[in-house]
């Protein structure tokens, strides 16, 4: 497929890429293109200029604080992640990335792609909401740090403005995590999914039934069906399931991933 | 743009438009047909080329991405006429029938066995997983590469 025209530019620096991003309205990142260069051969989208992050070490690597927070580059590649001894720390982000699309896509695609794309289908935001990930993000006027109920707003929209980008993504540490969702194919696109972690209290996050991933809390993995149910989700139809039954799945898998999570010392 | 990229161990110096998919560089600016388009959706893996050692799609990446890299392609396997063992198992096993995934599936085969010369069958299935194949099942795909595994 012939793309579209488009300008291309790739920048040395973050604040150079800032730059570029703020200097044209038409002006979009590039991370793995995993998800926006297929979005634009169907001219869901037409940028101006693609200003490519690939190449920006400062928005690359893992790092682990001695508290065990880990700090992740957004332009880290899922096979990165699962590769980083690092991201063991928290050991549901390596299960949960290698489930992700195929050997090519992982090699590519990136976390904060992932993030920023913000598709309801996408594994990664209720994910980061059920670990309560924090997001700090960058614009010429300087940085600022969001939570995960902050960040995702809406169908491929987040916290991020056109002008800025994702620079960090930081997540507590904990081990009591838990993931679970209905696939077409074994490792494929989400018919819903969620996820769940155990620190403190139980919190599950579910996707695909929302703009954004519902966040529901219980006690324990007996009373999360009651919870989800209580949340009144109205899940969208489409080819693959019906509201109802994607509304019947969320409270499955709700329990599924927090019964995992409960399990896991 | 002016972009330079080592293709098969050859460097090739092109003026491409930023648009161009490194798919449609490698097919129509410098002939090497081996690598097929098949759903141009990034599903079917049928364009898997290893880009500086890593395995890609290359209908999502702009040719100018590649600027200044190192790209394997399906012609770069043999050396002249001498197939490679993997290469060689695929005629064996029947991996093939149509063969229009067999440039993929061959890109994303080699790649595994060099990082994993002794893959699981699970290894296997999850490293082919990214390649869609409609004629052979899949079967004799799996029995070829298993067959190189040592």
């Amino acid at each position: 497929m012939l793309l579209r025209e488009v300008e291309y530019s790739k920048p040395s620096s973050v604040k150079e890429a800032l730059e570029r991003l703020a200097e044209n309205d038409g002006a979009r990142a590039l991370a793995g293109g995993q998800t926006l260069i297929n979005v634009m051969k169907a001219r869901a989208a037409s940028p101006d200029v693609l200003v490519d992050l690939n190449g920006l070490d400062e928005l690359r690597g893992i790092d682990l604080a001695a508290d065990g927070t880990l700090s992740i580059g957004p332009m880290t590649t899922y096979t990165e992640l699962i590769d980083s001894a690092e991201a063991r720390a928290r050991p549901i982000l390596r299960e949960v990335c290698s489930r992700i699309a195929d050997v090519q896509v992982r090699n590519r695609g990136t976390i904060g792609g992932n993030l920023c794309s913000n598709d309801p289908t996408n594994h990664l935001p209720p994910l980061m909401a059920a670990v309560g990930a924090r997001f700090t993000i960058a614009g010429q006027d300087g940085e600022r740090t969001v939570p995960a109920s902050d960040f995702f707003l809406g169908v491929y929209m987040t916290a991020v403005g056109q002008a800025e980008l994702l620079t960090r993504i930081e997540i507590p540490a904990g081990k009591q995590d838990g993931f679970a969702a209905v696939t077409l194919g074994v490792e494929g696109t989400c018919i819903v999914n969620a996820a769940a972690s155990m620190n403190g209290s139980l919190r599950v996050a579910i996707g695909c039934v929302d703009a954004v991933p519902i966040v529901v809390e219980a006690a324990s993995p007996e009373t999360v069906r009651d919870a989800v149910r209580a949340a009144g989700l109205r899940p969208p139809d489409d080819v693959h399931a019906s509201s109802a039954y994607r509304a019947h799945l969320a409270e499955v898998l709700a329990e599924r991933a927090a019964r995992q999570a409960a399990e896991k010392r | 743009m002016d972009i330079a990229v080592t293709v098969n161990g050859t460097l090739y110096e092109r003026d491409v438009e930023a648009r161009k998919l490194l798919i449609h560089f490698l097919r129509d600016d410098l002939d090497l047909t081996g690598s097929h388009i098949g759903c141009d959706t990034g599903n079917c893996g049928a364009c898997s080329v290893i880009l500086d050692g890593t395995l890609v799609k290359s209908c999502m990446l702009l040719a100018v991405q590649a600027d200044g890299s190192e790209i394997e392609t399906v012609e770069g396997l043999a050396d002249g006429d001498r197939l490679t063992a993997l290469q060689e198992a695929f005629t064996e096993h029947h991996a093939l029938q149509c063969g229009y995934c067999t440039p993929g599936m061959l890109m994303s085969a080699t790649a595994l066995l060099r990082a994993n010369p002794s893959p699981s069958d699970e290894d296997i299935r999850k490293a082919l997983q990214g390649n869609i194949c409609r004629c052979t099942g899949y079967w004799n795909i799996f029995e070829a590469v298993k067959s190189v595994a040592r």
